[in-house]
């Protein structure tokens, strides 16, 4: 017999003739709390140490370009399916970018990413004069908008399986949007099929994350959370940085994951 | 009110003034105490130690003797639990369909003492004087198996003359545990230690639970340390007067 | 009667020397003892004051535990959908019956990848079966990479916590270890979390970029849709699950819920009861292979049928390993997990443990808890475990022939069941009263005194009145 019907054989015998009693679900349920609360949203990721930004929907854009600006971030990633106004303003006016050093063969990935530090150097100069950051456009098997070096737009067509980690590694910071959030445990969710949230790697390996969360996506509990993620395939459920209680329980944040996690929340 | 009281073998052999007192008791606040002759033990510690088939006729005992009761009450939290949660699943287990339900109807009529003082008789003033400094431990199964929460510190509070002191970590379990007290005594000294440190904490002069089992535990520890710490019963303070 | 119906048990890391022995050792190591009631004491208060937040708590309680009823009651049926589930989106699925199954499995998936190096997503069930030594016994090197497992890892220690698995060293001990085992670590590293966790980053970032095949465990599969979770912290899980090609998930065959819907339950329900927090910092949930990724599950059986086929005994595998037991519990606090010599230590280890290995060789962990009860109260799926460490005592005497104590507990039982009997039994106390003062009690008389017996029974008492 193999092993699964061995397996499932034990089961059946061990399992014993039962009816078990229907789930009672008396909890608080999915949709019966109204909207999320923003203020108890902040409260509870402050209390993981995120950085919190309260602001109109209508000055995003400004505010990513100052906690760019604060944090001294010049090679910036971006979810491909973010808006494109809400990292206009991190450049100095008239250019944005060096290519997009993310996507294209992975054969060609030397070329990519001398091209790359090339268009970084470029950028560093730029910067001295107009301070501005570096911003490429993940990937994620949709079109991916950058700017060439010498200022051109550049359309690639590139897939997530052809994501190149050590790129991701250089950057100074990642800009994503997200699915849903939760205001009582300060929980961001995002969906990685979704291209203004990228593949996973994109929000992991770059040590500080920009994540926008629109008023309306935060809910009041974890069930509705999970009522917005059914069908949802591939998910981070992110409640501030990374930390660890790992050495005698207490908590410290900064570990593997991004060291700083800023959330935007646009009203 | 007739009230049946079911003593406890420890009670009845080794602690004869907590039944005493808790006579005493029963009768100032105007109740008839009978005590019917046919007890013995609630059969706990053979259930607890991996012998529920040798508890069975002692459970099936203890259910005749309290037949008749209209309402027994136990100096005992722990006691009171194993008939209260133990004696009709171990009847039911071994197949005494009978004798389970028989248990079911000793088990509703059985309270601790400090469940049928505030619960039955409601009352939580029952006219003590006790003018001693006092510390109290929530003994497990009184706390979790019948939950008996604040009512033996509602009685406490009101005895006159009574300095009641906060036990630190009052609800940590002491380590006796029955038989786990022998089986595992190193661990359970290790836990009596933490007790008797919080017990000497308090500087109170007297420990007081709702069983006998932890007392003797504790004031066992304790008369070890000639720490001069007297262990009493709470229905031995609540039945002092002036 | 050491199993049910006959089920096969289960082998790997979940047998040590006796409790009361192992105990004792430890019960002597008085940082030992520092270090846990400092640990537990703080997560206590956390879990008390997150789970107090809910207004709901006992509904969730009482929905946590009902599904993972529901999930027992038809578990064969729920298996199967998840494996079809699976293997619809292209993850393959392997059956292991055994923890040496499980690992012929695992090292064999390894090998053909040609790596000589695993990185690891904290797995109780890899450390129960002996996943890490089966590996090295074919050359392959797997690297902890969860902090605390890290920790236990290179000091060559063995894991004292269902979710801590370091809790029992403190601060400097720490240090000392990263210092003499972290190749390249700065030598001036201090003894604070921060540097420490800095230090344990920086060793294992070249892992992460570097190492192409992932083991990681699971902590729950959804049945309806394939889609596996792991909770986590640190980010090492997310690294493990998303940089390397190729990723093998070891999961307990109990570990599943039948719809995605029931996340809602644990998702409060575990957080709050394991770190105290009210969201831990990351939760990977994904369904089936991703971003170009080959993906194994193995769904490991290991004694886990034989807990099932015990009615008073398979509620043991509602648990959902969150260690709010092992943090309330006053044995674990003074002894430490090594003293269970399991895998899984504590209060649930104590009921689960005899459980997979049959109580023959498990046969004091069931009596290692004084019932004091405070486990049941905190435990987020309700699993009663005094009640079934009461009834696995029952198994552990029903298990060996007459001794001293089933003797001398029939002789009382015989006493206790006739007044008439008993009371000439108690009757002997008043001899006794000379004998207590001059015959030790094992065990008991060490740290205390016995009672003088009275002069009087309360029966005499009464009758003379």
């Amino acid at each position: 017999m193999s092993a699964r019907d061995e397996v499932l054989a034990r089961v059946r015998r061990a399992k014993g003739p039962r009816d078990p009693a229907p789930v009672p679900r008396d909890y608080r349920a999915a949709g019966t709390r109204g909207p999320g609360d923003l203020d108890l949203f902040a409260e509870r990721l402050r209390d993981y140490r995120a950085r919190v930004r309260v602001v109109p929907a209508d000055q995003v854009a400004e505010t990513i370009a100052a906690a760019l600006r604060e944090r001294g971030a010049r090679r910036v990633v971006v979810a491909p399916g973010t808006p494109p106004e809400w990292t206009e303003l991190s450049y100095p006016a008239g250019r944005i970018e060096s290519r997009d050093p993310l996507g294209g063969d992975p054969r060609e990935a030397n070329t990519e990413v001398k091209a790359e530090a090339k268009a970084g150097a470029n950028t560093e100069a730029k910067a001295e004069a107009g301070a501005g950051s570096e911003v490429a456009r993940a990937p994620e098997g949709v079109d991916a908008v950058g700017l060439d070096t010498d200022g051109t737009v550049s359309v690639d067509r590139v897939g997530a399986d052809t994501l190149d980690v050590a790129i991701l590694e250089r950057a100074d910071a990642v800009v994503t949007a997200c699915h849903v959030a939760v205001a009582e445990t300060g929980t961001i969710v995002l969906d990685h099929d979704a291209a203004d949230q990228g593949p996973r790697a994109l929000t992991l390996v770059p040590d500080y994350h920009i994540v926008v969360v629109r008023a309306d996506q935060v809910v009041a509990g974890v069930p509705d959370a999970v009522a917005a993620l059914a069908g949802v395939r591939t998910q981070t459920w992110i409640s501030g940085p990374s930390a660890t209680s790992d050495i005698e329980l207490e908590r410290v944040e900064g570990v593997h994951g991004p060291r700083t996690l800023e959330v935007v929340i646009a009203r | 009110m007739r009230v049946a009281l079911f003593v406890t073998c420890l009670v009845d052999g080794l602690f004869p003034d907590v039944g005493k007192a808790t006579v005493r008791l029963l009768e100032r606040l105007g109740h008839e105490v009978v005590v019917p002759s046919a007890q013995t033990c609630c059969g706990q510690m053979h259930i607890n130690t991996g012998y529920p088939g040798q508890a069975l006729p002692v459970i099936r005992n203890h259910v005749e003797a309290f037949e008749r009761a209209d309402v027994i009450v136990a100096p005992s939290g722990s006691c009171a639990g194993s008939v209260r949660h133990q004696h009709a699943d171990v009847a039911r287990k071994h197949g005494d369909r009978k004798l389970a339900e028989a248990a079911e109807s000793t088990a509703k009529r059985t309270y601790e003492l400090s469940e049928f003082l505030v619960d039955v008789l409601q009352v939580t003033d029952v006219g003590a004087y006790f003018p001693h400094r006092v510390t109290y431990h929530p003994t497990c199964h009184s706390l979790r198996v019948l939950k008996v929460q604040d009512r033996p510190l509602k009685l406490l509070k009101a005895v006159e003359g009574i300095d009641l002191v906060e036990l630190p970590s009052a609800e940590t379990c002491c380590g006796f545990g029955g038989t786990f007290a022998l089986k595992n005594s190193d661990t359970s000294t290790a836990m009596l230690g933490d007790k008797m440190s919080a017990v000497l904490s308090t500087k109170a002069g007297v420990l007081t639970a709702g069983d006998s089992s932890c007392l003797m535990h504790i004031g066992g520890g304790l008369s070890r340390l000639r720490s001069g710490v007297r262990p009493l019963h709470l229905a031995q303070i609540l039945e002092h007067t002036r | 009667m050491t199993t049910f119906l006959g089920m096969p048990t289960g082998g790997g890391h979940l047998t040590g020397e006796p409790f009361p022995k192992a105990a004792k050792h430890a019960l002597g190591n008085a940082q030992l003892r520092r270090n846990l009631a400092k640990a537990t004491g703080t997560i206590r208060a956390k879990r008390a004051n997150v789970v107090g937040e809910l207004p709901d708590w006992a509904e969730l309680r009482a929905a946590g535990a009902a599904i993972k009823d529901e999930v027992l009651a038809n578990l064969d049926e729920y298996l199967v959908r998840f494996e079809e589930a699976l293997t619809s989106r292209g993850t393959h699925v392997h059956w292991a019956r055994d923890a040496d199954e499980a690992n012929r499995i695992i090292t064999g998936l390894v090998k053909a990848t040609g790596t000589r190096e695993v990185i690891k997503v904290k797995s109780m069930a890899t450390v129960e079966i002996g996943l890490n030594e089966a590996l090295a016994d074919v050359g392959v090197h797997a690297v902890e990479t969860d902090l605390a497992e890290l920790i236990v890892q290179l000091g060559n220690d063995k894991s004292s916590h269902i979710l801590v698995p370091a809790i029992h060293r403190n601060r400097s001990e720490i240090r000392e270890v990263f210092r003499r085992e972290m190749p390249g670590v700065d030598p001036d590293l201090t003894d604070d979390p921060r540097a420490l966790a800095e230090a344990a980053r920086k060793h294992l970032r070249h892992k992460f970029m570097t190492v192409d095949v992932a083991i990681s465990g699971a902590n729950f599969g959804v049945a309806e849709t394939g889609a596996l979770v792991v909770v986590e912290s640190e980010g090492n899980g997310r690294m493990c699950l998303t940089l390397p090609r190729t990723l093998i998930s070891v999961v307990g065959i109990e570990k599943l819920v039948p719809s995605w819907r029931d996340l809602e339950v644990f998702l409060q329900l575990l957080p709050r009861s394991s770190t105290g927090e009210r969201m831990n910092p990351y939760t990977s949930v994904w369904t089936g292979p991703t971003e170009g990724q080959t993906s194994h599950v193995v769904l490991v059986d290991n004694g886990r049928t034989a807990t099932l086929a015990d009615p008073d005994g398979r509620a043991a595998l509602r648990c959902i390993r969150c260690s709010a037991c092992l943090n309330s519990c006053p044995v674990y606090e003074r002894t430490g997990g090594h003293a269970y010599g399991s895998t899984y230590p504590g209060p649930i280890g104590a009921v689960l443990s005899p459980q997979l290995t049959g109580v023959d060789k498990n046969p004091t962990l069931p009596f290692a808890s004084s019932l004091c009860g405070v486990c049941y109260d905190v435990c987020p799926v309700a699993i009663d475990i005094p009640s079934m460490l009461v009834h696995l005592r029952e198994r552990v005497t029903e298990s060996k022939r007459a001794t001293p104590e089933s003797t001398a507990m029939r002789a009382l039982a015989w006493a206790m069941s006739d007044a008439r009997r008993w009371r000439r039994l108690i009757r002997l106390g008043k001899f006794g009263r000379v004998a207590s003062r001059h015959v030790p009690l094992p065990g008991w008389s060490t740290a205390r005194d016995l009672p003088q017996p009275p002069k009087e029974t309360f029966r005499d008492w009464w009758e003379s009145r």
